[in-house]
C-alpha cells in the first residue's frame, strides 16, 4: 500500500514541472536548449522542407498529421515485409506475412502497440529500432502536438486577438510542434529511463543472442538461446509514450525487461508520467490556471476507485482456483517479484493511460481487475495515452458543458463560446462510435464459431474478446491474451478498430474545438457556467461514468460480471 | 440620493387574462391529437419516441404469435401495451401543450375574426371584409369601431380601448406620426377618426406567425431543441447498439435473452422522457411567451433571449413611472420665485406631456393665476429638446434641457447665470430632473421634476446580476440625475442624454465584447438600433419601422417586460437541461431492476446483484416500464410551467438543479418502481 502511494506521489511530483516544460516547449519559446538542439531542429525542418513558423488552420494541421501518418505506415510495412533482406538481423529473422505485418504497422503507428507477434522472434534489430522505437518515439509526440492544437483551437487559436469572428484559427505548426516536442521532452527522457534501466540489467548491446550451455546435461537441453538487444532504450520509450509494446512477447514480465522491484517501480511511473504531466500543461498553455484542478480532479476521481478495486481483487485469492488450495492473494499468472499489489496497480495503469505494457497475464486477473482494466480501456481518459486522453477528456468535458450548461438557463458555453447544433452532431458521432466499434465487432467475432480461437468457453471467453477490441480501439495495446490472435480475421477486425479508435476520436474534437474557437466570445459572469468548480468536477464525473455504465453494464454482465458471479455461486 | 420610492408592486407579467386553463375540452381534442400523432410520418419528429412506436409493433406482433401458438402471451401483450401507453404520453404531452398555446393565440385572434372594414380607395370608402386587407391598404377608422387589422395611423390621432387584446382597461391614445402610432388589430376606436395603413397581408401579422410557432406541423425546431434532439438521438443509436449486440453475446456465452426483455430493456435505457415532453417544453416557452402578451417572430428568439447579457432599459416606464413631477421652483440669482413659476407655467400650459401639467399645477398650488397663454407653441423634439412658446407679446419662453436652453440663450447673445451650474446640479444630484426655464436671452432658473423609482426594482436588478444579467439605463437626463437614479435603482452602468444614435453605438460596443444585448424601442429612430441588438422588443404602440426592425413585440407596450423575456428564455433552457437531466439519472435504477431481470435465468447467481429485491423478472420488467411511462404525464405539468427560475449565480443554480434532477433522478425511480413492483407482486398474488 505504501508503495502503492509512494509511487502515486512521486509520480505526480515529477509531472507538475514536466507540465510546465511541455507547455513551455510548445509555446516555442526560447530556451536553454536552444544552442544544443536548434541547428538538429533546423536539420529536420530542411530534410522535411517545413517551415515551422507558419502557422496552421485545423484542416491544414490534420492534413499533416493524416500526411505523415500514411507515410510512416507504408515505410514500416516495406520494412516488416523486406525485413528478411536488410541489414541489422544477426539472428536472420524472415519476412512477416502480409496481414500480421499490416497490423503490427497500423498498431505501431496508432500508438497502439498491440502485438499479434512476438519481438524477440519474429522482429530483426532493424524492424525494431529503426521501425517499431521510431514510431514509439514520435506517435505519442504526434498525439500530444494534436492535444496541444485542440487546446489552442479551442481558446480562439494564436491569431485569436486579430481574427475575427468566423475566420480560420491558427492551431500551430505541425511540424515543429512533433519535432520540439521529440528533441526537448521526449529524447531527453528516454536517454535518462533507459540509463536507468541499464543499470537495474537491461540489457543494451547490438550483439546477437547468447547462447548458455545448461549445466544440468540430462534435461535434454544442448543449449539455451538468450535473445537480447538495445532492450533498454526501446523500454524506456515504450513506458513514457504510452507505447507499450515490449522487446520481449511476455512485455514486461520477462526479467530481462523488468529485473527488479527498482526497475518494476521505475516503469510504473513512466507509465503515468506525461499523461499526468500533459494535464499540468493545460492551464500554463491556455492561460487558464484553475481549469488543471478541474481536470486532475475528475480524472483522479475516476481514476482512484478502479486502482483500489483492482489492488483489492487481486489481493483476494484467485477466483477460478477457489477450490485448490490456493490461499492468499491471487498470484496465478503474476511474477512472485513483484507481487499482487504492484501487479495489479501496474495493470490498472496500463489500460487507464492507453500504455498496454504488461507485468502479469491480464487474463488471470481476477474478475475485479478485469473490469478495472476493462474499464480504464472504455474511458480512456483518465489519464489516456499521451496527448489522446486530454482530447477524449475534452470531448467528454463538452458533452458535460452542453447538459449542464443548459440548467443555468444559457445556451451552453465553452470558454464562453456557444456549443450548438454543429459541434454536438460531430460530438454525437463520437459518443455513437465507440459502442458502435468495440460491441460491433465483438458481436460479429462470437456470432462466427471458429473465429474467435478462444483458450475459454463462456463468460470469461467472452471477456477475451471483448477485451481484445476494448484494447484495440483505445491504442492501448495490453492482451487479455488466450486468443489465437495471429489469424487473418483477428488481424484485419483489430486493424480496422485500431484505426477506427486513433482518427476518429483525435480529428473529432479538433474539428469541434476549431468550430468553436471561430465563434464570438462572450465575457464570462456570474450567470455563465463556472467549469472549474466542484459541482461542474461532480457532475462530470456522474456523466463520464453514468454514460460508460449504461453503454457497456450489459457486456460487462456477460463478461467479468457473470464471470465472477458464477465463480461465486461455485465456490465452496 | 433620496429619491422617492413608492411602495405599489412591479406589474405581474402572465397574469393577464388569456389563460385558458386545461378545461375538459382542450383535454378530449388532446387526447385525439395524440393518437392522432400515432402516424408513423408524425413519430418520426422524434426519433425516441419512434423506436418505442417500433417495439411496441414489434411486441405486439410477438403476443399474437404467442396467441396462436397456444402459449402464455400475457406478459408480453402487458409490455406491448405499456409501450404504447408510453408513447402517447408523449404526444399527449406534444399536443396539450399545442392546444393551450392555440387557446392563447386564438383568443387574441378571435376578436378581429368576423370584423368589417372601410378601404380607402381614390379617397372612396368600400365596405370590406377585415380578413381581405392586404398589405398597404389603407382604413378609416371612426369612434365606436374596431380597427380591423394591425396598422400604423397615418392621419389623425385617437383614444383606444385596447383591452380586447392586452387585457388593460385604460384607454390609451395613439396619434399619427409619433412614436405611438401603432394600432392592433380587433381593439376599438373610443372617441375621433383615424386612417390607418395596414401591416401585413392576412396570415402574416405578428400574431399569425407567433400562432405557427406552437403549432406542430408548422413548427421549427429552435436551434438548441435541435442540438439536444440530435444528442438524444445518438444516445438512442448508442442504447439500440448495446441491445442488438446483447442477445449474440449472450448465445456466445449461453445465456439465452429473451427478445421481449431486450424492447423492455432498450426503451427503459433510450432517453424517453425528455424525449417525450422536448416539444412541450419548446411549445411551453413560446406560450409563456404569449401569456406575457409577448409575441416572437421566431421561437430562436425566445430561446435566444436566455443568454442576453446586457439590457438595455428604458428609464422611464420601466425604472421610474415616469410621470414625472415639478416639485420645486430654483431661481438663480436675481430673479423672484414667482418670475421663474410664471414664466414656467405659461411655457408649460399647451405641453400635453404629464411633466408639462404638473409644472402648471405646481405653478397654481404657489400662486400662479395663468389659465391660458396666446402665442406659437414651440413642441418638443429629440433634436432641439427643448420647448415652449413665443408669446403674442414677443417673449420666447422656453424649457428644456440644461445644454439646449443654453444654447438658446447663448444664441440669442444672452449669458448663462454664473450660478447655474450649481443650481442645476444640485437638483440633479438629489436624482430629479433639472429643467432650465428661459425668457428670451435671460435664464430665470430651474424647475426641478422628481420621477419615482418603482419598489422591488433594485431587488429585480440584482437578480438579474446573479444571473449574469447586466443592466444599462438609458435615459434623456442629464448625467448628474442619471447617475442618481441609477444608483438609486441598482442598474450597472446608464447613458444620460440619450439620443438613438447613442443607443446604437452602446448596442455596437457591447457586441463588440461578445455580449448578446436586448432593448426596447418604438420610435422609427428606434429601429436601427432594435434591429442591431440581438433581442429587439418593439413597442405594440411603436411605429411600424420599429416592429419590422425588433424579433419581438409587446402587446401592452410596457417597456419594462424585457426583463420578462430574459426570464422567459432562460426558464425555456433549464427546463430542458433538467429533465434531460433527470431523464439519464432515471437510467440507474432501472439498469438496476432490468438486468437482473433479463439475465435471472440463464446466469447462475444473478440474483445476488437484484438489489432491489424485485417480485420477480416479470414484475421487475413491468415496474421499469411503467415507471416509464409514468414519469412523462408527471412531468407534463413541470414541462409546461418550467422549472423554477431562482435567481443565483450560475454555480449555485447547477448545484441546486442536480441536486434536485440529478441526485433526484438517481434516488426517486428506485422507490417508486420497487413500490410498482409490491403493488403488483401483490395484484398477481391475488
Amino acid at each position: 500500500m505504501l508503495e502503492i502511494a509512494i509511487i502515486l506521489g512521486l509520480a505526480v511530483l515529477l509531472a507538475w514541472p514536466l507540465g510546465h516544460y511541455l507547455a513551455h516547449v510548445l509555446r516555442g519559446t526560447p530556451g536553454p536548449l536552444d544552442p544544443l538542439l536548434g541547428p538538429i531542429e533546423r536539420g529536420i525542418y530542411a530534410l522535411l522542407r517545413v517551415d515551422p513558423a507558419r502557422g496552421m488552420s485545423w484542416v491544414g494541421y490534420a492534413r499533416a498529421f493524416v500526411a505523415t501518418n500514411v507515410m510512416l505506415g507504408a515505410v514500416m510495412f516495406a520494412m516488416l515485409m523486406l525485413q528478411g533482406r536488410l541489414p541489422l538481423n544477426p539472428d536472420g529473422i524472415g519476412g512477416m506475412s502480409w496481414d500480421l505485418a499490416l497490423h503490427t504497422m497500423v498498431s505501431f503507428v496508432t500508438n497502439t502497440n498491440q502485438q499479434h507477434y512476438s519481438g524477440q522472434a519474429q522482429l530483426s534489430y532493424m524492424s525494431q529500432l529503426a521501425g517499431i522505437v521510431t514510431l514509439q518515439v514520435v506517435t505519442p509526440m504526434m498525439g500530444l502536438a494534436l492535444a496541444a492544437a485542440v487546446l489552442r483551437a479551442l481558446v480562439g487559436g494564436r491569431n485569436a486577438a486579430t481574427a475575427k469572428e468566423g475566420e480560420a484559427r491558427d492551431v500551430g505548426n505541425y511540424y515543429a510542434d512533433v519535432v520540439r516536442l521529440s528533441t526537448r521532452v521526449f529524447v531527453p527522457l528516454g536517454i535518462v529511463l533507459a540509463l536507468a534501466l541499464s543499470w537495474q540489467g537491461v540489457p543494451s548491446s547490438f550483439d546477437g543472442a547468447a547462447k548458455a550451455i545448461p549445466i544440468d546435461a540430462t534435461a535434454g537441453m544442448q543449449e539455451q538461446v538468450i535473445p537480447r538487444g538495445p532492450v533498454a532504450a526501446m523500454v524506456a520509450v515504450k513506458q513514457l509514450g504510452t507505447n507499450g509494446g515490449g522487446w520481449y512477447g511476455p512485455n514486461s514480465s520477462v526479467p530481462l525487461e523488468n529485473p527488479t522491484p527498482l526497475s518494476n517501480a521505475l516503469q510504473t511511473i513512466a507509465i503515468i508520467l506525461l499523461p499526468i504531466a500533459v494535464v499540468f500543461m493545460v492551464g500554463p498553455l491556455i492561460g487558464r490556471k484553475r481549469i488543471t484542478p478541474l481536470i486532475f480532479g475528475v480524472m483522479t476521481a475516476i481514476s482512484i476507485p478502479l486502482v483500489a478495486l483492482s489492488v483489492w481483487s487481486e489481493q483476494q485469492p484467485n477466483a477460478a482456483a477457489l477450490g485448490l488450495a490456493a490461499p492468499g492473494t491471487n498470484l496465478e499468472g503474476k511474477e512472485v517479484r513483484f507481487g499482487a499489489e504492484s501487479s495489479a496497480l501496474w495493470a490498472t495503469l496500463t489500460t487507464q493511460t492507453s500504455n498496454g505494457s504488461v507485468n502479469a497475464m491480464h487474463d488471470s486477473l481476477n474478475p475485479g481487475a478485469g473490469i478495472a482494466t476493462l474499464s480504464g480501456m472504455l474511458l480512456n481518459s483518465t489519464w489516456g495515452g499521451v496527448g489522446c486522453g486530454l482530447i477524449n477528456f475534452i470531448a467528454w468535458l463538452l458533452l458535460t458543458i452542453f447538459v449542464a450548461g443548459l440548467m443555468i438557463g444559457r445556451t451552453p458555453e465553452v470558454f464562453g463560446r456557444k456549443l450548438e447544433t454543429r459541434e454536438i452532431r460531430l460530438l454525437s458521432l463520437l459518443v455513437v462510435w465507440q459502442p458502435l466499434v468495440v460491441l460491433g465487432l465483438s458481436a460479429i467475432s462470437v456470432a462466427v464459431p471458429g473465429w474467435t480461437g478462444n483458450s475459454n468457453p463462456g463468460f470469461h471467453g467472452f471477456s477475451q474478446v471483448f477485451y481484445e477490441y476494448t484494447s484495440a480501439f483505445a491504442n492501448n495495446g495490453s492482451g487479455f491474451e488466450g486468443l489465437g490472435d495471429a489469424t487473418v480475421w483477428w488481424n484485419l477486425s483489430c486493424t480496422f478498430a485500431l484505426l477506427a479508435g486513433r482518427y476518429v476520436p483525435l480529428l473529432i474534437p479538433l474539428a469541434v474545438a476549431a468550430s468553436l474557437g471561430a465563434k464570438r466570445v462572450a465575457p464570462e459572469n456570474t450567470g455563465t457556467l463556472k467549469i472549474e468548480s466542484l459541482t461542474f468536477g461532480a457532475t462530470m464525473v456522474a456523466v463520464v461514468v453514468l454514460v460508460a455504465l449504461l453503454s457497456y453494464l450489459p457486456a460487462f454482465v456477460l463478461g467479468p460480471i457473470g464471470e465472477w458471479l458464477q465463480l461465486s455461486a461455485a465456490a465452496p | 440620493m433620496n429619491v422617492p420610492v413608492t411602495q405599489s408592486p412591479l406589474p405581474q407579467h402572465g397574469a393577464k387574462a388569456h389563460r385558458p386553463g386545461l378545461d375538459r375540452a382542450a383535454f378530449m381534442a388532446a387526447s385525439i391529437d395524440a393518437l392522432r400523432k400515432l402516424d408513423p410520418r408524425v413519430a418520426v419528429r422524434s426519433p425516441v419516441m419512434f423506436v418505442v412506436l417500433v417495439g411496441t409493433v414489434v411486441t405486439l406482433v410477438i403476443a399474437a404469435e404467442q396467441a396462436a401458438a397456444g402459449s402464455a402471451f400475457g406478459f408480453t401483450l402487458a409490455v406491448s401495451l405499456i409501450l404504447l401507453a408510453t408513447v402517447l404520453f408523449a404526444n399527449f404531452a406534444e399536443a396539450i401543450a399545442e392546444a393551450r398555446g392555440r387557446g392563447q393565440a386564438a383568443s387574441l385572434r378571435s376578436t378581429r375574426a368576423q370584423l368589417s372594414a372601410r378601404r380607402l380607395v381614390d379617397n372612396r370608402e368600400d365596405r370590406v371584409a377585415a380578413s381581405t386587407l392586404r398589405r398597404g391598404d389603407i382604413v378609416v377608422v371612426s369612434a365606436g369601431e374596431p380597427i380591423p387589422a394591425d396598422g400604423e395611423i397615418i392621419e389623425g390621432l385617437a383614444s383606444i380601448n385596447e383591452a380586447a387584446v392586452t387585457g388593460e382597461s385604460a384607454p390609451v391614445l395613439r396619434e399619427a406620426g409619433t412614436d405611438r402610432s401603432g394600432v392592433i388589430g380587433g381593439t376599438q376606436v373610443l372617441s375621433d377618426r383615424i386612417v390607418v395603413r395596414v401591416a401585413a397581408d392576412p396570415g402574416e401579422s405578428f400574431l399569425d406567425r407567433m400562432i405557427k410557432l406552437v403549432e406542430g406541423a408548422q413548427r421549427q425546431k429552435t436551434p438548441n431543441e435541435l442540438a439536444l434532439t440530435v444528442l438524444l438521438a445518438a444516445m438512442t443509436l448508442v442504447f439500440l447498439i448495446v441491445c442488438a449486440s446483447l442477445p449474440i453475446f449472450g448465445a456466445f456465452v449461453g445465456a439465452k435473452v429473451d427478445l421481449v426483455m431486450l424492447v423492455a430493456l432498450l426503451v427503459c435505457l433510450i432517453p424517453t422522457t425528455i424525449g417525450g415532453l422536448l416539444p412541450a417544453i419548446g411549445i411551453a416557452g413560446m406560450n409563456r411567451a404569449l401569456q406575457a402578451n409577448l409575441v416572437a417572430k421566431s421561437g430562436k428568439a425566445v430561446e435566444l433571449a436566455g443568454d442576453i447579457d446586457t439590457l438595455l432599459l428604458d428609464k422611464t416606464g420601466t425604472i421610474t413611472f415616469g410621470d414625472r413631477r415639478a416639485t420645486e421652483f430654483v431661481p438663480v440669482a436675481g430673479v423672484a420665485t414667482h418670475q421663474l413659476r410664471d414664466a414656467a407655467v405659461l411655457a408649460s400650459l399647451s405641453d400635453p406631456t404629464p411633466e408639462g401639467k404638473s409644472i402648471v399645477l405646481l405653478g397654481r398650488e404657489q400662486g400662479s393665476t395663468f389659465r391660458e397663454a396666446q402665442g406659437e407653441v414651440i413642441a418638443f423634439s429629440a433634436h432641439t429638446r427643448m420647448s415652449g412658446i413665443d408669446l403674442a407679446d414677443g417673449r420666447q419662453l422656453r424649457k428644456g434641457a440644461g445644454d439646449a436652453i443654453g444654447k438658446f440663450v447663448v444664441g440669442l447673445g444672452g449669458a448663462i447665470p454664473s450660478d447655474l451650474r450649481t443650481t442645476v446640479d444640485t437638483v440633479a444630484r438629489r436624482g430629479a430632473t433639472p429643467i432650465v426655464v428661459a425668457d428670451g436671452a435671460r435664464m430665470l432658473g430651474v424647475v426641478a421634476l422628481s420621477d419615482v423609482v418603482k419598489s422591488g426594482i433594485r431587488e429585480r436588478f440584482a437578480q438579474l446580476r446573479a444571473l449574469g444579467v447586466r443592466t444599462i439605463m438609458i435615459t434623456g437626463d442629464n448625467p448628474l440625475t442619471a447617475a442618481a437614479i441609477a444608483a438609486a435603482a441598482g442598474v450597472d452602468g446608464f447613458i444620460a442624454e440619450a439620443t438613438p444614435d447613442a443607443k446604437l453605438a452602446k448596442i455596437r460596443e457591447e457586441q463588440a465584447g461578445g455580449r448578446l444585448v436586448a432593448m426596447v424601442g418604438d420610435g422609427t429612430n428606434d429601429a436601427p438600433a432594435l434591429a442591431q441588438a440581438d433581442i429587439g422588443l418593439a413597442m405594440n404602440s411603436g411605429t411600424q419601422a420599429a416592429k419590422e426592425a425588433g424579433n419581438m413585440v409587446d402587446l401592452d407596450s410596457d417597456p419594462s417586460k424585457l426583463i420578462a423575456v430574459v426570464e422567459i428564455g432562460k426558464q425555456l433552457l433549464v427546463t430542458r437541461g433538467a429533465l434531460t437531466t433527470f431523464s439519464l439519472a432515471n437510467d440507474v435504477s432501472k439498469y438496476f431492476a432490468i438486468i437482473p431481470a433479463v439475465f435471472a435465468a440463464s446466469i447462475p447467481g444473478m440474483a445476488a446483484v437484484d438489489l432491489m429485491r424485485m417480485g420477480s423478472p416479470q414484475t421487475a420488467v413491468l415496474s421499469a416500464l411503467i415507471f416509464n411511462a409514468l414519469v412523462i404525464p408527471a412531468l407534463i405539468p413541470l414541462a409546461l410551467r418550467g422549472v423554477r427560475l431562482r435567481a443565483l449565480t450560475g454555480d449555485a443554480l447547477l448545484r441546486t438543479n442536480m441536486l434536485w434532477f440529478g441526485v433526484g433522478g438517481v434516488l426517486l425511480p428506485f422507490a417508486a418502481i420497487k413500490l410498482i413492483d409490491l403493488l403488483l407482486s401483490a395484484a398477481a398474488g391475488l
